[in-house]
């Protein structure tokens, strides 16, 4: 794959993946985009669109602002101290915004990261459940920044009335939360909705809100506007009943599916978390999202970033953009757009060019062929995908390989809390290194740059042999390199009790 | 008489933009009902806005100092049924 174009203001730690290649297509050929079967005309659309599209996320950078703060329904799944959990995994809090701060800290990022290309809106809480805070965000950047494209995220009850409006601004993509078609799982997943000034609970309220997000929908497809449809996967609940909303929503022209495992810690206070409701287990969601990819396109790889996200899709620059420090920051528009224009056509001239040849087959970076065709899975923490340079406490996404004795290939990357990464989340590192654990599950070995004591054991226990050995090394050979120990330990043979899983090229998320 | 909002507002905004006579201040630790300018939303909606949408239980009082969402009235399940909902939602 070939290198992004540098970014001046981007420091090594928290780069902008700039030195990143693209491992989905560097570790394999088949690493094609999902999205190869859409028509031209969508596939054009969403080219650009580091959320949408599998490849773009390695090239152009989104953010989010937070400026809706108001919600008019209740998911089981979210706790109302903190972000939309349909957008942000549960217990983050963003710094609101008022739209006039939060056109300003838009321009100021598109002005120091010129690969951005793409404002979302997606809370803290349902932007249409504030519609005029959302829309004065977006008329004033369509204004001044009408290069950049805008989406929007919502769960769908007040989209009717308000898609006219949406339609005047430069809206080209709109997520709508669905997770049932049936007013009767709705009722076991929203307790209540806000509607037409009253409270309307159980059956009647799930029936509204069904209503309104498939007009939503509908009316929205109409106006060839692009909808992505974010669905969380409740075991017990809708998990059979997805199969359904993927095969409605597509027949609506939906371009994208995009199925989330449900997050429910008891920490995290949601209804769900605190009865005891359980999670997905990975394999649960990949065969839901197996059996809805036969419908159509499925995405996978979504961070489930923080409404206040800056940077590319997996990482998170909004530190370098707080208030004070946008205020102080002096910003020529124009020759910001410039920027824009040309980093846009550097890429895409690059996006185009052949793979560059400092590629090898992987098969050969094995070091010794060996007849084993046992399928592992292995996770790395690496900050660009291509060589081992993470510390596992600062790992906010881990790469999941799989070998077999004949090749190296990257599936999937699981987005985790990094467990250390500040003061402010000390009370909280158990349970993130809990759900880091629970994201690996399955993983033969984690290959880091270093990794503490305390955790090792951790992993050790879990079943997860953690391997500091192969630090700065580049990520194929160092997986193929421990491939025949992994192989041979005991160790692998107790994980091995659980089947392989049969896993497709695309990874999870 | 005016609706109040106590402890265990968690700041979420929600009531905020719905009062039709601009009561309610964002505040902390929590957020605050001006009693001089709430009316009940009478004259205005048959239900008070703010206790219509607030998520969480108990946090808004009437004017009778009566909780207007109690217990069990926003999750759906009554507290003595809270046992047997856990159960039940723990086998899924
Ligand atoms: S729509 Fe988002 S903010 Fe509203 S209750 Fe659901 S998850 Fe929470
Ligand atoms: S009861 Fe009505 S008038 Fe009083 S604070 Fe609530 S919304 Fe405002
Ligand atoms: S809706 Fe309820 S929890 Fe939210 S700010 Fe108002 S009183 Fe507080």
């Amino acid at each position: 794959m070939t290198q992004l174009v540098s970014n001046s203001g981007t420091t090594a730690a928290s780069g902008l993946c700039s030195s990143s290649g693209c491992p989905t297509s560097s570790s394999s050929n088949r690493g094609a985009d999902r999205l190869a079967h859409l028509p031209e005309a969508i596939r054009a659309r969403i080219h650009n669109h580091p959320c949408f599209s599998e490849e773009a996320h390695h090239h152009y950078a989104r953010m989010h602002v937070a400026v809706a703060p108001a919600c008019n329904i209740q998911c089981h799944y979210c706790n109302r101290k903190y972000d939309c959990s349909n957008e942000s995994r549960p217990g983050v809090v963003s710094e609101l915004l008022t739209p006039e701060q939060a056109i300003q800290k838009t321009l100021a990022v598109a002005a120091a990261i010129p690969q951005m290309s793409v404002l979302g809106i997606a809370g803290p809480g349902d932007p249409l459940a504030n519609p005029e805070r959302t829309l004065a965000t977006f008329r004033g950047l369509s204004e001044k920044a009408p290069d950049i494209k805008l989406c929007l995220s919502t769960n769908g009850l007040a989209l009717p009335g308000l898609v006219d409006e949406i339609c005047r601004h430069n809206i080209e993509h709109v997520t709508i939360t669905i997770n049932c078609v049936d007013p009767e799982i709705g009722a076991r997943i929203y307790p209540w909705i806000f509607w037409n000034n009253r409270r309307i609970t159980g059956i009647k309220a799930a029936r509204i809100l069904i209503e309104q997000q498939q007009k939503g929908l509908e009316m929205l497809v109409e106006r060839g506007v692009l909808v992505k449809i974010n669905s969380v996967l409740i075991p017990g609940v809708n998990d059979r009943h997805l199969r359904e909303v993927s095969r409605v929503v597509k027949a609506k022209g939906a371009f994208l599916h995009n199925l989330m495992p449900l997050i429910a810690e008891p920490e995290h206070g949601t209804f769900f978390g605190l009865m005891g409701q359980r999670s997905p287990t990975a394999a649960e969601l990949q065969t839901l999202q197996n059996d809805c990819a036969d419908g159509m396109a499925v995405m996978r790889h979504c961070r489930q970033c923080r409404a206040d996200a800056v940077g590319m899709l997996g990482e998170d620059r909004c530190a370098e953009f707080t208030l004070d420090k946008i205020g102080a920051m002096e910003i020529d528009h124009d020759a910001a757009m410039q920027r824009r224009a040309e980093t846009r056509a550097a890429i895409e001239a690059k996006r185009l060019a052949p793979p560059s040849a400092t590629l090898v087959p992987i098969v050969t970076l094995m070091r010794r062929p060996s007849s084993a065709t046992r399928t592992i899975r292995v996770a790395v923490a690496s900050s660009d995908g291509q060589t081992i340079n993470q510390h596992f406490g600062h790992a906010e996404e881990f790469f999941i390989y799989t070998a077999d004795g004949a090749s190296v290939r990257h599936i999937d990357t699981v987005r985790v809390g990094s467990y250390c990464s500040g003061p402010a989340d000390c009370g909280e590192q158990s349970f993130i290194l809990d759900d880091t654990i629970q994201a690996l599950d399955g993983c033969a070995a984690v290959l880091c740059a270093r990794i503490g004591i305390d955790i090792w054991g951790r992993l050790e226990a879990a079943g997860i042999m953690p391997n500091g050995e192969h630090a700065q090394e580049r990520i194929e050979e160092a997986i193929a390199a421990v491939y025949p120990e992994l192989t041979a330990s005991r160790r692998l043979n107790q994980s091995d009790a659980t089947p392989t899983r049969q896993v497709r090229h695309g990874g999870t998320r | 008489m005016a609706h109040r909002i106590i402890d265990g507002c968690v700041n979420c905004w929600a009531c905020e933009p719905l009062c039709p006579n601009q009561a309610i201040q964002a505040a902390t630790p929590h957020f605050l009902i001006d009693p001089a300018k709430c009316n009940d939303c009478d004259g205005h909606y048959a239900d008070p806005q703010c206790a219509s949408i607030c998520p969480i239980e108990g946090v808004i009082l009437d004017g009778n100092g009566q909780a207007v969402n109690p217990p069990g009235s926003l999750t759906g399940i009554p507290p003595d049924q809270w046992a047997t909902a856990m159960s039940e939602i723990r086998a899924r």
